[in-house]
């Protein structure tokens, strides 16, 4: 099998988003933001959202890792920017199932985008914490918001 | 074709598999080493012929158990040359043994203002164990520094070791720099200014013979797994009149003399650490693969990995881009190779190994100061064990090159 099944992973458009990602840096008007750590690689990734009318205005990420976590954390930009937060939140579970080797449905599979080829990250269970540790905080961070609002 | 060490690889038929539709080439020993049929066959032989509780019972599979059980502590005194079985713990692991000799010993000889001395190289369970020494004694923890080529530097060692220092607490051969300390010129400084010193040996005992008497240590500590036996089983050696002096980490049946209802009295060394029912079937086969390892000699096991590295190390760093932890001299490395490839993530870099079939180790290595010092956030590791064979380290060799190829021209 050797190097070929690599292509699987190493999808053009993700070695793009690692080598040149989109909404790198901090929002310095962000109205939430998280830092989460990889403990068993050492992987760091700060992302920072602004929530207005309860949509997604801006969010962006920093910090440093593998190719698969810096262009997932790049698609998953481009995936919930101008989303209303339930249906951000919405998307983060899909995505989450996606790589865990569920089906999702073909409407979120859509507004998924470029992010939906990270799904490929299920044949491959040892980088599936890669993938999804951006996802991981801005889900926490729209947690947080939701619980706010509901105040 | 090359069969390791004494033909050794026929008898770990784990390596005799296709990983990804390749041959598995197995180069992550320093995480954990892979088990010859001797000593799975040992576990097997216990439990269906002796299994039974040690220690009590006075039928005949309780008598077969204990004898082996107490056999194999004999065996692991033989194999570091303690001077006596009494000072031969068994315990789950190395990370419990040191933790037992900070908790127990280090809570008894640390106290307000000394200061307890580790390395910049040291894996985690070195240094939780004695930052927690040093928080509740309000004690100082220091680091003694490396040399520009990742050795411990042993001028910072005679700067840090002085009469306050009450714990000197030192990898043997580290777990990612692939040094080897001078633990007994550090044992006569610790020594000369009234320390105890503590040798983690989880990386040495496995590659090199080991003397604890030669190196003067007051405690030492390894894993079965990373030296032929399975999880579970690890050891503590310790001096006899401080594991005297050393309270038991634990209590409970098996290490007590006699019971009264307010108060105990615990049994003799060994036995005064050993709560509970131990991992009796560990023990045994931590025992048949100590006759494993002195029937291939450890003399041999250490020129045989040291000709692989003299191989492997100048070809790694001949390939463009790669930077090697720890010395480029061979001849102070052991078989674990630290690296990183310039503009690759050393987890991406795994991935593509792994699909060539090479099992390689890819993060911090439980060593995050270390990466600190460093200034990397994780590298590659390969590590070998004498069943490698130069053409496992062509495989790999080539295979670095493959995946650097892979990254350079995006899609191929």
């Amino acid at each position: 099998m050797g190097l070929a099944k690599l292509n699987e992973l190493y999808k053009e458009v993700i070695l793009e988003n690692a080598q040149h990602p989109k909404h790198y840096g901090d929002l310095p008007q962000a109205t939430g933001k998280l830092q989460l750590r990889n403990p068993t690689c050492g992987d760091v990734i700060n992302v920072s959202v602004l929530i207005d009318h309860d949509q997604i205005e801006d969010l962006s990420f920093s910090g440093s890792g593998c190719t698969i976590s810096q262009a997932s954390a790049s698609l998953m930009t481009m995936a919930l920017l101008h989303q209303p937060v339930s249906r951000a939140r919405e998307l983060v579970m899909a995505f989450s199932h996606l790589i865990t080797g569920e089906s999702i449905t073909s409407t979120d599979e859509d507004a998924l985008g470029d992010a939906a080829l990270v799904g490929s990250v299920a044949e491959f269970p040892a980088r599936i914490k890669c993938a999804a540790l951006a996802w991981h905080a801005v889900d926490e961070i729209l947690g947080q918001k939701g619980a706010d609002f509901n105040d | 074709m090359d069969k390791g060490l004494n033909n050794s690889r026929q008898d770990f038929p784990i390596l005799n598999q296709q990983v990804n539709g390749e041959p598995l080439v197995y180069l992550d020993n320093a995480a954990t080493t892979q088990k010859p049929l001797a000593v799975l066959n040992a576990i097997m032989d216990y439990y269906q012929h002796d299994n039974a509780n040690v220690h009590r019972g006075v039928h005949t599979l309780a008598e077969r158990a204990t004898e082996s059980y107490e056999a194999s502590r004999d065996k692991v005194a033989e194999f570091i040359n303690a001077p006596s079985r009494r000072s031969i713990i068994f315990t789950r692991s190395t990370t419990e043994s040191l933790n037992w000799i900070a908790a127990s010993f280090g809570n008894l000889v640390v106290s307000e203002g000394d200061e307890i001395v580790i390395s910049e190289l040291e894996h985690h369970s070195n240094i939780v164990p004695w930052q927690q020494v040093a928080q509740k004694q309000h004690a100082t923890l220091k680091y003694i520094g490396l040399t520009a080529d990742g050795e411990l530097d042993i001028q910072s060692a005679r700067e840090l070791i002085t009469d306050r220092t009450k714990i000197v607490a030192i990898a043997h051969a580290s777990n990612v720099m692939g040094v080897v300390n001078p633990i007994k010129e550090l044992a006569k400084l610790a020594h000369q200014h009234g320390a105890y010193i503590i040798a983690d040996g989880a990386q040495a005992a496995p590659h090199m013979p080991i003397d604890v008497s030669d190196l003067d240590v007051d405690f030492y500590a390894l894993s079965g797994h990373k030296m032929l036996a399975p999880t579970g089983i690890g050891v503590l050696y310790g001096k006899e009149a401080l594991l005297n002096m050393m309270p038991p980490a634990q209590f409970g049946g098996e290490m007590i003399d006699f019971v009264h209802h307010q108060d105990a009295s615990f049994k003799e060394l060994p036995w005064k650490f050993e709560a509970g029912t131990p991992n009796i079937s560990g023990a045994i086969a931590l025992g048949r693969a100590i006759d494993y390892l002195n029937e291939l000699g450890m003399d041999n096991v250490l020129a045989y990995e040291k000709d692989l590295v003299k191989y492997t190390l100048p070809r790694l760093l001949a390939i463009d881009g790669v930077r090697v932890y720890g010395p480029p001299d061979p001849d102070k490395h052991t078989g674990v190779l630290s690296f990183n490839v310039w503009g690759l993530h050393p987890h991406d870099l795994a991935t593509g190994l792994d699909m060539e079939g090479i099992a390689v180790r890819a993060g911090h290595h439980c060593a995050q100061p270390l990466m600190e010092y460093l200034n990397v956030e994780a590298t590659a590791r390969a590590s070998f064990y004498f069943y490698n064979t130069q053409q496992d380290a062509d495989r790999f060799i080539h295979a670095i090159t493959a995946v650097k190829e892979f990254f350079a021209d995006g899609i191929s």
